[in-house]
């Protein structure tokens, strides 16, 4: 009788413990707010707790969320969704067409709104009935349904937000899987399971807690020891130590975004002060002098798929007429003595992240043997991108975490008046590419633009792409169902501990 | 007394309003625009306009520095940007976790240090000696984030006897939470431990060989009562002033082990907040500190006038 008290005991200890997911981010998220919200991180969190009008699968093909379905107009200007029925928010209240204009006008008119930017072509939202509403367009946007796929497409409850104001985020209320428990900040964020939840039968735990632990060996050492369930951004060094235990999972898929670096060309005077901003002959070496293949190999152990473009080559608008070029530091040695500058000298800005550092060494090593002499600054994150932004650079090594639409990636960087232009790149021609690619829905036909785009970044260089990272995660081999989606969030639907 | 410690307070207030000026001051010196680093990957401009007219980031430093003052004198150290939370109801809840991690590092730190400074002044020139060096040195030298990382490796991922980091809070599992504590206490006492053992050393060198110690021994007593009654005691003075201040240096210098052990402390709180640029945060933890620093600071005095007789006249 004790035996059998013990074994049932034991398993309801088992059955507790399996339905708490306990997972190990690499920083701590900022406010919970999808109209405020800042980071790459809190969007982690924002999968369990906020659901969208849409999202993305393995392919990065647009799928529905709250949105069941939707349609273009015959002029492109306006984009109609047909809503789920029957979901409700976190604190009951009823998702429909009304709750949805109010948020896109709350994304959209809140002060220091960061998704005010991504919806900036959304001139009024009309709610058609109860389960339609039409989005209205000041131009075609094809980046919009995949805007909604990301916080912008995010819904929270209108009764909620009104009530907390500008303080929402303490106590965020959505229509996700889970719903806000408790957070203690630089400690852990609890969500609790929401028994209404719209897809209820794909949800197995009972409770997610998200644990910030910014060093990745500490955040190793707990999945190791059994104290965490699913870490992510496993340090590409570590791969080696969990490939041959049993007890654990990796898993990886290629990310939206990119590593690259950006060049000085037109952002300020000193574009014009060295011969890398000023002669694009000095750039085609400084490329030719890199060899991809090996910087993915030594800075990454081989993490990430080398690339030449905003999108990874495995992306379905990556630029075909515009291909990786190979090493070749004889030309790149030729093409300096033409531009009479045998050993140009400059100096690369590179944020403190190991990453970071990593591959300005392997880069300035490879481009030494071509003659260039390439100076590197460590700079403090918030440094560096105050000294970017001011054009206070040569040249800078930056990664960026990408948007599912490859304007996303384009836009704000090449684009004559995008906001993160560091490099100061303006061509009228790109600009009309990445314009006419905005406002064309057709995949084949937003292709061709791209290509356009391609070919005048590829000889000009104000980016020298490099690689696109693995995402890693690392799990217990226990917990089965995870979807890897290139977007690097966690999605919890059908995560299960077998 | 009375007069003693009203003369030590009146020099607390100038002495804050400096380190005020002090605080605000150096952390304008911080390179770049924290409305950039507040605005995320996107920067975007509108964003940042909005967040540098929201913190006054556009106003001239005095009348920024007035804000401030204003609202700390009304007890209000102003909200976290990042996490809006306020910056006083972070620090009541980081504090009791830091004091914790700091008070059983002191413990661990007094217990080694004195002991070991004790027995190595003892035993001076013998193999007792030699080691307890060898552990001071080892103890000075090690960065607390490598002994840190490798403590992890050996207790919580190849033993399986303690979690990795984290932090419990004691009133909800007091076992718990002290196995999530004793190794970052360990490696913050470690380097502690160190100090203290040269300091008692040397003051216990110095008293053995004084005239009254030799007295006492030529009075026929125990030697453990003649080193840890008579000469110990006087031996402490100094080591009680590095305690005291050595707990305020712990306080806020428990930093690097709080990243290590992911314990959501002070000094965790202070190094995201730097990063993060979350002004308010920075300036009100280390107004926090400074007060916390300059308390203890007082209180070691006090120590001293009770221990020591000599100051009362």
């Amino acid at each position: 009788m004790k035996r059998l008290t013990f074994l049932a005991l034991a398993a309801i200890a088992v059955t507790a413990h399996a339905q708490t997911l306990r997972i190990g981010l690499a920083e701590d998220p900022d406010i919970l707010d999808p109209t405020l919200a800042r980071t790459f991180v809190g969007r982690i969190v924002f999968a369990g707790l906020c659901d969208k009008l849409l999202d993305l699968d393995e392919k990065l093909n647009i799928v529905p969320q709250l949105a069941t379905s939707y349609e273009w107009s015959s002029d492109n200007k306006a984009l109609t969704m047909k809503l789920r029925s029957g979901v409700t928010f976190h604190d009951g209240e009823k998702f429909d067409a009304a709750a949805v204009k109010y948020n896109l006008e709350r994304h959209k008119n809140m002060p220091g709104s960061n998704r005010r930017g991504e919806l900036a072509p959304v001139s009024s939202v009309d709610v058609v009935d109860p389960s339609t509403v039409r989005i209205n367009l000041s131009a075609p946007f094809a980046p919009l349904l995949a805007v909604l796929t990301d916080r912008a497409g995010m819904m929270v409850s209108p009764k909620a937000a009104q009530g907390a104001g500008e303080k929402f985020g303490a106590h965020p209320v959505c229509s996700g899987p889970f719903r806000f428990g408790e957070r203690v900040a630089q400690d852990r964020i609890t969500l609790e399971r929401y028994d209404n939840y719209w897809n209820k039968a794909a949800i197995h735990f009972q409770r997610v807690v998200y644990l910030p632990i910014v060093d990745a060996t500490v955040r190793l050492a707990n999945l190791r020891s059994g104290q965490l369930d699913f870490i992510e951004r496993l340090a590409p060094s570590d791969v080696p130590v969990l490939k041959n235990d049993s007890r654990f999972r990796i898993a990886r898929i290629v990310e939206i975004g990119y590593q690259g670096i950006t060049i000085n060309t037109g952002k300020s005077e000193l574009a014009q002060k060295n011969p890398l901003g000023k002669d694009p002959r000095v750039r085609e070496a400084f490329e030719l002098s890199l060899d991809r293949d090996a910087i993915v190999k030594v800075a990454m152990e081989g993490e990430a798929q080398p690339g030449n473009q905003w999108v990874a080559p495995s992306n379905r608008y990556y630029a075909k007429n515009a291909p990786i070029p190979k090493r070749n530091v004889a030309r790149a040695k030729e093409l300096l003595k033409e531009a009479g500058v045998a050993n140009p000298s400059f100096t690369l800005m590179t944020p403190t992240t190991s990453d970071a550092q990593r591959v300005a060494q392997v880069v300035q090593a490879m481009a030494k043997e071509a003659g260039f002499d390439v100076k590197i600054q460590s700079t403090e994150f918030a440094t560096s991108l105050n000294l970017a932004d001011k054009g206070q650079f040569e040249a800078y090594v930056l990664a960026w975490s990408g948007r599912a639409d490859p304007d996303g990636n384009l836009h704000t960087f090449i684009a004559c008046k995008g906001p993160l232009n560091t490099s100061g790149y303006c061509v009228p021609e790109v600009d009309d590419a990445i314009e006419k690619a905005r406002t064309t829905l057709d995949p084949a036909q937003r292709a061709k633009y791209y290509d356009v785009v391609a070919a005048h970044v590829a000889k000009d260089r104000p980016i020298i792409y490099l690689y696109h990272r693995n995402w890693l995660w690392a799990h217990s081999a226990k917990l089965t169902g995870l979807h890897t989606i290139p977007d690097g969030l966690v999605r919890l639907q059908g995560l299960q501990m077998k | 007394m009375l007069n003693y410690l009203l003369q030590r307070l009146a020099t607390i207030v100038p002495t804050l309003f400096l380190v005020s000026i002090l605080i605000f001051g150096l952390q304008q010196l911080l390179p770049g625009d924290p409305a950039i680093a507040l605005a995320g990957e996107d920067r975007d401009p509108n964003v940042v306009a909005f967040l540098r007219a929201k913190f006054h980031l556009d106003e001239p430093l005095p009348m920024r520095y007035w804000y401030w003052l204003s609202g700390v004198l009304h007890g209000d150290l102003g909200d976290s940007v990042r996490i809006q939370k306020p910056v006083t109801e972070l620090i009541l809840e980081k504090l009791p976790v830091t004091i914790q991690l700091a008070a059983m590092a002191i413990v661990i730190a007094l217990v080694i240090g004195i002991t070991a400074g004790v027995i190595s002044a003892v035993k001076q020139d013998t193999w007792w000696d030699y080691g307890a060096n060898v552990f001071a040195l080892w103890g000075l030298s090690t960065p607390n984030f490598w002994l840190g990382i490798l403590l992890i490796l050996l207790f919580a991922v190849q033993l399986g006897w303690l979690p990795a980091s984290g932090y419990v809070s004691p009133f909800e599992d007091l076992k718990g939470n002290l196995a999530a504590m004793i190794m970052p206490a360990f490696v913050l006492g470690n380097a502690f431990a160190a100090v203290l053992m040269r300091h008692t050393r040397s003051a216990m060198l110095q008293v053995l060989s004084s005239d009254y110690v030799r007295t006492a021994r030529a009075k026929g007593l125990d030697e453990r009562v003649v080193v840890l009654k008579h000469a110990l005691r006087n031996a402490l003075i100094p080591v009680i002033t590095l305690g005291a201040l050595g707990l305020g240096e712990l306080l806020g210098g428990a930093v690097l082990t709080e990243q290590v052990f992911t314990i959501p402390g002070f000094g965790k709180l202070i190094v995201d907040a730097v990063f993060n640029r979350d002004y308010s945060v920075v300036q009100g933890v280390v107004l926090f500190t400074a007060t916390v620093y300059i308390t203890l600071n007082l209180l070691a005095d006090l120590a001293y006038y009770l221990v020591n007789p000599r100051l009362r006249h």
